[in-house]
């Protein structure tokens, strides 16, 4: 059977198939079709597995988007995958150790949105501490003539900020932020002495020494509710938390009590733990500022995405060494 | 020795407010409607010796030449627009007002609203507490801050603290001044429209005068164009702003983040269902750690004043 589709692949077009999971941007896809023959089970009539052991069974590449999950069941149907690409830095969605073990290789996006997700959590933060986007809605309702002048933020300038993984993003986050005139402290997994920022061994220790925490790490089990009730409190009363990684870094449910109980300062999310849900208490928050996991969508990463999943297919096609291959040493990037 | 007579204009801090009153005789002139100000003034003449102004009101010609005995006006802000400094100088009056410790705040709003107005951050922040949550395929994606030219409408001090900012971010920096500044590597550029036409992000941190008002004119924002970004944390009549808005409506302009407006507290309605724009109420230096820098400062001037030692930031 699989002789049988590679050899159907072949007569019916040069192109090698790549297996996509769910529809993926437009300017992605459209690069896509023209040099791969896309396998896309959603426009089959087919219940999933099916359509995977219909045509799916001689694929070698898959292409994940949206954080699709890629776990041991979905390897089963796949006996030929030797190649896995997904648009994420981030790798949590995938069994990396299933992934081993069966001989395929994955490639991620690297370090390319690594500025953009920079940017953005300064933005969430100044717009936490200066109020931005709560004094906007304020202005669009009208209430600046009526009600008078928005209440005060606070100052960026001095705040004792912790970068909690201290890898692409994080480093890019510190940057920006010490022209600011805030004072960079950092956890990673281990010390990094080549950077002139202090380092904590715990994040309860960053905390305690914080006044802003921003969380820049890869979700592991090691790191999965690391913001915990403990580390809430250490940070304190006016503390706020900006998370541009991945939601499940935080214990939600902590985070939404202590906001309001007003133990907790503030936050700018821009991931949460059951995304798309978000908790509704945070809706009428003024101190929180909300997105939609929104911190690597900008026009510019999607061409250089898209080059970059391209080139990372192409390699694998012709045994090349990968571009953006996740190894041990990659998922340092992030703590 | 007669205790200093001040009049404090509009309601602009607690602490200011309550300091101005433990230490001074203090006058609030918002407590009267604004038909009674005049004679208000007039009526307490002979006391009042101190004015201390606001961007929202100031101490023009009229309100000046009712005080016979004024000595000193104190605005809180670092931009004196609404101070008519030419007759405080043929008067004799002193004036002060609060350089550098609003430099940082200015500085980082005016960045802040950059990012938001690109990466759409209030908007994707108003899209989530309507309940909805758009799939990735759908949103329109946003424009990337780092790397972008930034040019800068004035290179003082918040010029200067934007800069140094906006270079953490890839940035690089071009200005227009009345002046070249050689101490700066920046590129200068001797006229706005060629610094709109040569920049990405063009941020307003001049102060107003008769010669920068409507600077940013209608020439201007086509200059910058419709992936340009327009931040305005100076004055709002620095902005023709008929004009930005007849801009932003018709796509001609990329994006704005505006702290300021021409007719303060008023804002444009056409923009309120813009996603490309993020309107603050004047916040540039709304933190509690600067108002009440410049309030200590405010209240150190006034104290230098009244125990005839020098003055700590005169405007002139």
């Amino acid at each position: 059977m699989a002789l049988g589709s590679e050899a159907q692949g072949r007569r019916g077009t040069e192109r090698p198939q790549l297996l996509l999971l769910r529809p993926p941007l437009s300017v992605l896809h459209e690069a896509l079709s023209a040099r791969f023959q896309l396998l896309r089970p959603w426009e089959s009539p087919l219940p999933f597995d099916r359509f995977l052991a219909a045509h799916a069974a001689g694929v070698r590449a898959l292409l994940v988007t949206g954080l699709a999950s890629v776990d041991g069941p979905l390897l089963d149907a796949l006996p030929a995958l030797r190649f896995i690409v997904t648009t994420s830095s981030g790798v949590n969605h995938i069994d990396l150790a299933e992934c081993a073990r069966r001989g395929i290789a994955v490639a991620n996006a690297g370090t390319i949105f690594s500025l953009d997700v920079a940017d953005y959590a300064v933005g969430l933060l100044i717009d936490v501490l200066r109020r931005v986007s709560a004094s906007d809605r304020y202005v669009r309702r009208g209430l600046w003539p009526r009600a008078g002048d928005y209440p005060l933020g606070s100052k960026l300038g001095s705040k004792r900020v912790g970068i909690v993984g201290l890898g692409s993003i994080g480093s890019e986050i510190a940057k920006r932020l010490e022209a600011f005139g805030c004072s960079i402290s950092y956890f990673s997994r281990s010390r990094k002495p080549q950077v002139p920022y202090t380092y904590f061994p715990s994040v309860g220790d960053l905390a305690a020494e914080s006044d802003v925490l921003v969380l820049s790490c890869a979700l592991t089990e090691e790191t999965y509710h690391i913001i915990n009730r403990d580390v809430m409190s250490a940070l304190g009363k006016d503390g706020i938390i900006i998370n541009v990684g991945r939601g499940a870094l935080v214990d939600e449910a902590e985070l939404v009590k202590h906001l309001m109980q007003r133990e907790i300062g503030g936050a700018g999310l821009d991931v949460f733990e059951h995304e798309p849900a978000v908790p509704e208490e945070l809706f009428c928050m003024d101190n929180v500022v909300l997105s939609a996991h929104f911190s690597v969508e900008t026009l510019e990463m999607s061409t250089e995405l898209c080059q970059l999943v391209i080139a990372n297919l192409n390699a694998f096609f012709s045994n090349r060494p990968l571009l953006t291959p996740v190894s041990a040493r990659t998922r340092s990037y992030y703590s | 020795m007669e205790s200093l007579g001040v009049l404090l204009t509009a309601r602009i801090d607690p602490y200011l407010e309550a300091e101005l009153d433990r230490r001074f005789k203090l006058f609030r002139l918002w407590e009267l409607p604004p038909a009674q100000r005049r004679e208000f003034l007039r009526e307490n003449a002979e006391a009042i010796r101190a004015v201390v102004g606001s961007p929202a009101l100031g101490a023009d010609a009229e309100m000046i030449d009712l005080l016979p005995r004024l000595e000193i006006v104190a605005n809180f802000g670092v931009g004196l627009d609404k101070v008519d400094l030419r007759r405080c100088r043929d008067r004799g009056v002193r004036v002060v007002y609060t350089p550098d410790v609003v430099t940082d705040d200015t500085a980082d709003l005016a960045i802040g609203l950059a990012i938001a107005a690109m990466r759409r951050i209030c908007d994707s922040d108003r899209y989530l507490r309507d309940g909805s949550w758009k799939g990735k395929g759908d949103y329109k994606l946003t424009s990337k801050f780092s790397g972008k030219t930034v040019g800068i409408l004035g290179l003082g001090r918040i010029g200067q603290a934007v800069a140094k900012r906006a270079e953490g971010f890839g940035c690089p920096i071009c200005y227009c001044s009345r002046s070249e500044k050689r101490h700066t590597n920046y590129k200068y550029y001797p006229s706005v429209l060629e610094l709109a036409a040569n920049c990405q992000v063009l941020v307003v941190a001049c102060p107003l005068t008769e010669e920068t008002h409507h600077i940013i004119n209608r020439e201007v924002i086509d200059a910058l164009g419709p992936n340009g970004v327009l931040v305005n944390v100076g004055r709002g009549p620095h902005v023709d702003e008929c004009e930005l808005v007849s801009a932003l409506l018709d796509g001609q302009l990329g994006a704005a983040g505006l702290d300021v407006f021409e007719h303060e507290p008023h804002v444009p309605e056409q923009l309120f269902g813009l996603d490309n724009v993020v309107l603050v109420p004047h916040i540039g230096t709304d933190t509690l750690e600067t108002s009440k820098a410049m309030a200590d400062l405010i209240l150190e001037n006034l104290e230098a004043h009244v125990s005839n030692r020098p003055l700590l930031t005169p405007a002139f």
